[in-house]
């Protein structure tokens, strides 16, 4: 198809896989030392995280990664891979929430007060911004020479594919918010703002197939423009049954307070650690009474009725 | 609302369906929406390959009305299974009238998807090298009978509720 440098090519995906691992260990010790202080941290995120680590380091070693370089069909199952299932099963590790509770307290405060104050990653975290940054990166990489340029030049292959994991999951997190969250939008806004990034794979994927990055064959861009058609959307179909399923558990009908009613909520109040304030106060309205109250109130029944055997 | 303690009978006439008629409703559009879409792929597209891909005729503007409702298609499935199970755990289930958002969805979407996208906008044709004609009169009138039963559904539960 076209010429790379052989050398640079076998040496560098190796570096590029090497994060991955360290992070997986980083997280299996993080799990393991707070676990002996704190709750235990819920298997189905060691699990989650463990398998998009390795999605990830299969788009970057191994038969994939090495056909990818030749082959448009291989690349796009790394695409998919690397940019959309490994940072959605990542994402619902919350790694940093895992972070958060292994350092000791004063350190997580200084940690999330920096989160917090930070612009960068509040400019980021816009749904909007994600998106771009994800779909039009991606338009980026496949309408211009730079798909090309990418396996002729090693710095480039390296900064595309780290741009590739660290959009998807970027805008993983500014969808489904699962880890600790800086900036949070209503579900409709993340649903319309998902349509439009969904909308726009699927376009770009369709494009692809009528016109290939340059060197690429027909077949193979027709094959890789639907593997990215239809593989896209099969992880898309899971961040969307889990968007919505928090949709359903946050809009669970509420009896007590009046407001009973089907509504997208929005304009919610957070403490620093993403509390959500009127939910737990409307799950204390529904709560019933308190130790302190239930104690008030057999006192209350108890003198009622000792007044009234008095009266007699 | 006053209590939050409904009797099984309560459960079986659906009380609050009234007062959800609009999400009822809704609910249907979009799960016909999404029906119709999904038939198309799966049926069409995959099973008898009538459906091209891609077609060369395909004008930019049929790509992006493709890939939007695409999108929209399966998002609209997901989010209407949601908010039926929504429904039913408010004890406002409304049978017939989310039949009638069915219809109305699924004929709308399958009229824009044989008017518009089919013939305006090139995207691809019902079926390749036969006369198209009848294929495209069937596609049609059924998606206009679709909206006309499901337009007639939704106006009577409206008369239901008001009366």
């Amino acid at each position: 198809m076209h010429t790379h440098d052989q050398y640079s090519a076998d040496s560098l995906p190796i570096l590029l896989a090497v994060p991955f691992i360290l992070l997986f260990f980083l997280y299996l010790m993080a799990v393991v030392l707070s676990n002996q202080e704190k709750k235990r941290w819920p298997v189905y995120r060691v699990f989650a995280w463990s398998f998009g680590v390795l999605c990830a380091i299969l788009s970057l070693i191994g038969p994939i990664a090495d056909l990818a370089h030749t082959n448009l069909t291989a690349h796009m199952i790394g695409h998919v891979l690397l940019g959309m299932l490994a940072p959605l099963l990542m994402a619902l590790g919350a790694p940093v929430t895992l972070l958060l509770r292994t350092i000791n307290i004063p350190t997580a405060r200084k940690l999330t007060n920096i989160l917090r104050n930070s612009r960068p990653l509040h400019f980021v975290q816009h749904p909007i911004v994600a998106a771009l940054l994800n779909i039009g990166g991606l338009w980026v990489l496949y309408t211009t020479d730079l798909f090309l340029m990418m396996h002729e030049n090693m710095l480039l292959y390296v900064v595309i594919h780290i741009h590739i994991f660290l959009a998807g999951y970027i805008f993983t997190t500014s969808i489904i918010y699962v880890d600790l969250t800086l900036l949070r939008k209503s579900f409709l806004y993340r649903t319309v703002v998902f349509l439009f990034a969904l909308a726009g794979h699927s376009v770009l994927a369709k494009y692809i197939y009528a016109d290939p990055p340059s060197g690429v064959a027909i077949e193979q861009a027709e094959l890789g423009s639907m593997i990215m058609y239809y593989g896209g959307d099969t992880v898309e179909v899971g961040l969307l049954i889990i968007l919505f399923y928090q949709w359903y558990k946050k809009s669970r009908p509420t009896f007590n307070n009046g407001k009973e009613g089907f509504a997208i909520s929005n304009n919610k109040k957070f403490t620093v650690a993403g509390t959500d304030i009127e939910e737990v106060k409307r799950l204390n309205a529904n709560a019933g009474m308190s130790y302190r109250e239930i104690n008030e109130w057999f006192a209350q029944q108890q003198s009622k009725a000792n007044t009234v055997t008095k009266k007699r | 609302m006053t209590n939050s303690i409904s009797t099984s009978s309560d459960y079986k006439q659906n009380p609050h369906k009234k007062a959800y008629a609009k999400q009822n409703m809704w609910t249907g559009i979009l799960f016909g929406l999404g029906i119709v879409a999904f038939i198309d792929e799966v049926v069409f597209h995959q099973l008898l390959h009538w459906h091209h891909f891609y077609d060369k005729s395909t004008t930019d503007i049929g790509l992006v009305s493709d890939g939007l409702f695409h999108a929209f298609s399966f998002i609209a499935t997901i989010g209407a299974s949601f908010l039926l199970a929504d429904l039913h755990r408010r004890h406002a289930f409304w049978l017939k009238r989310w039949i009638g958002g069915i219809l109305l969805g699924a004929g709308v979407f399958q009229l824009y998807d044989g008017i518009i996208q089919h013939k305006w906008m090139g995207l691809h044709q019902i079926r390749y090298g036969v006369d198209i004609l009848p294929y495209d009169l069937l596609w049609n009138i059924l998606a206009a009978l679709m909206i006309i039963i499901g337009a007639i559904l939704i106006y009577q539960t409206n008369k239901e509720r008001k009366g």
